[in-house]
């Protein structure tokens, strides 16, 4: 059985992500290429931070799910290049972090290494606005660059005081 | 190829001389390998050990945010670790694997930097560290972008855009702590001047290097200096801290003679796999 290359892709907009289970790894962005090799279907991931502990268990749920789906030999291939990047995410998993109390990346906010231009909470310099994913204020602040994982910050808002994760533009 | 703006330093042409000439001539095509082979060891080496002294504030935090922040760093490293000493191993092409470099060499078999194998100290010197270190990491990971070998370049391309995180808030938190509390800034100050001599030894090129060089394979360690000099020395003149006159730098590292330190790491890092070999998680 080869299903349409189109059919797969609508499968694996099924399997969710395993630390943001509201997202799909389509919405994420990691699937790069899907493609049939004779028998055997190649899917082609990208890993989002290269420590990230949830790509071994993201490559078992790919890999489950297609044979749930009745593809029989599945291949996975890892690409490191172009390397993932948030401008991948999907505007309806922007929209689905949001509604899950997870505020969407900021395009063209990753660092560039140009540090004291980028030394924002100390110096007021550049200060960046992340609406609060709850209450929509821009009245925000971050605790710390890094978060509850590597692909997030801790920030909290000053208007409805609740704490909340910022995915980082990356 | 794109142009790597360090590979041919004066440095890298004096250092050859010292060599006895050898760098003067093509290397056989084997010393190349062993060179790149030990050049790959240095890349994945700083990034575990560091990763590791990283992970040993894994809940001694002084806040939950920056428990939180060192064990992600870690992770980042450790995950590097894992595509430098992975590409090691296939250059190497004597059927060994990512893991059995991290859990099978012993200490004088490590090319890491000796200011990465240090004893953590307070939360400040673990900071401080990071920071001399982060820099050197990205301008390093910047060049090496451009590198001949594209498996490098990918490597390179994929750890940069995790290690600018790292140098941004190494640098805020060094700014914080150096221009914080009178107690804070004297720590900060006495972190500095201890690991100086230590952070000195990422400029310090060997024939290795100048093969890698000469090669277009990774950038002359010395010419990274400048760039390094502009992103620290801002920084440490924002947290008021006095940068040391002294040139004097520690060395032995990258060629395998660590301190003392060393050891004690891998006897923590190696026990499972030398006590219950190829034992899986």
């Amino acid at each position: 059985m080869r299903p349409a290359v189109s059919t797969i892709w609508d499968w694996l907009a099924e399997v969710p992500d395993p630390e943001i289970p509201v997202i799909s790894l389509t919405d994420l962005g990691i699937i790069r290429d899907v493609e049939w090799q004779g028998e055997t279907l190649v899917v082609t991931v990208t890993p989002t931070y290269s420590g990230c502990p949830a790509t071994a268990v993201i490559n078992l749920d790919i890999e489950n799910h297609l044979l749930s789906k009745g593809v029989e030999h599945v291949m996975l291939r890892r690409q490191l290049t172009p390397a993932w990047t948030t401008d991948w995410i999907t505007d309806q998993g922007r929209d689905k972090l949001r509604d899950y109390g997870i505020a969407p990346p900021i395009d063209g906010t990753a660092p560039d290494g140009d540090v004291m231009a980028r030394v924002t909470s100390l110096t007021g310099r550049g200060n960046m606005a992340v609406p609060c994913p709850r209450c929509n204020s821009n009245d925000t602040r971050r605790v710390s660059q890094f978060g509850s994982t590597p692909c997030k910050a801790s920030w909290v808002c000053n208007a409805c005081l609740e704490p909340f994760d910022y995915f980082k533009c990356h | 190829m794109p142009s790597l703006p360090d590979i041919m330093t004066p440095n890298a042409e004096e250092l050859a001389k010292q060599d006895g000439g050898k760098g003067g001539h093509a290397p056989l095509p084997d010393a190349d390998q062993d060179a790149f082979f030990e050049f790959l060891l240095r890349m994945g080496d700083n990034a575990l050990i560091l990763g590791h002294r990283n992970s040993e504030w894994c809940g001694h935090g002084p806040q939950l945010e920056e428990d939180i922040a060192m064990s992600n760093i870690a992770l980042d490293l450790i995950g590097q670790t894992a595509l430098w000493l992975g590409l090691a191993a296939e250059v190497e092409g004597k059927g060994r694997s990512a893991d059995d470099l991290a859990y099978l060499r012993d200490v004088w078999d490590f090319r890491n930097l000796l200011l990465v194998e240090r004893p953590n100290g307070d939360f400040g010197a673990t900071l401080m560290r990071q920071f001399l270190f982060d820099a050197f990491h990205f301008h390093l990971l910047q060049a090496l972008t451009g590198s001949a070998d594209p498996r490098v370049a990918e490597i390179a391309a994929k750890s940069l855009k995790e290690v600018s995180y790292h140098l941004e808030r190494s640098a805020e938190q060094v700014i914080a702590l150096g221009d914080g509390t009178e107690e804070s800034r004297k720590r900060m100050q006495a972190a500095l001047d201890d690991q100086w001599s230590y952070a000195l030894e990422m400029f310090l090129g060997d024939a290795t290097d100048v093969t890698m060089a000469a090669s277009g394979i990774a950038p002359d360690p010395a010419g990274l200096r400048q760039a390094w000099d502009d992103t620290v020395l801002p920084v440490l003149a924002e947290a008021t801290l006095d940068v040391p006159d002294s040139t004097f730098a520690h060395k032995g590292g990258k060629q395998g003679t660590h301190t003392e330190h060393l050891g004690y790491i891998l006897a923590e890092m190696q026990f499972l796999q030398r006590a219950y070999p190829g034992a899986e998680w």
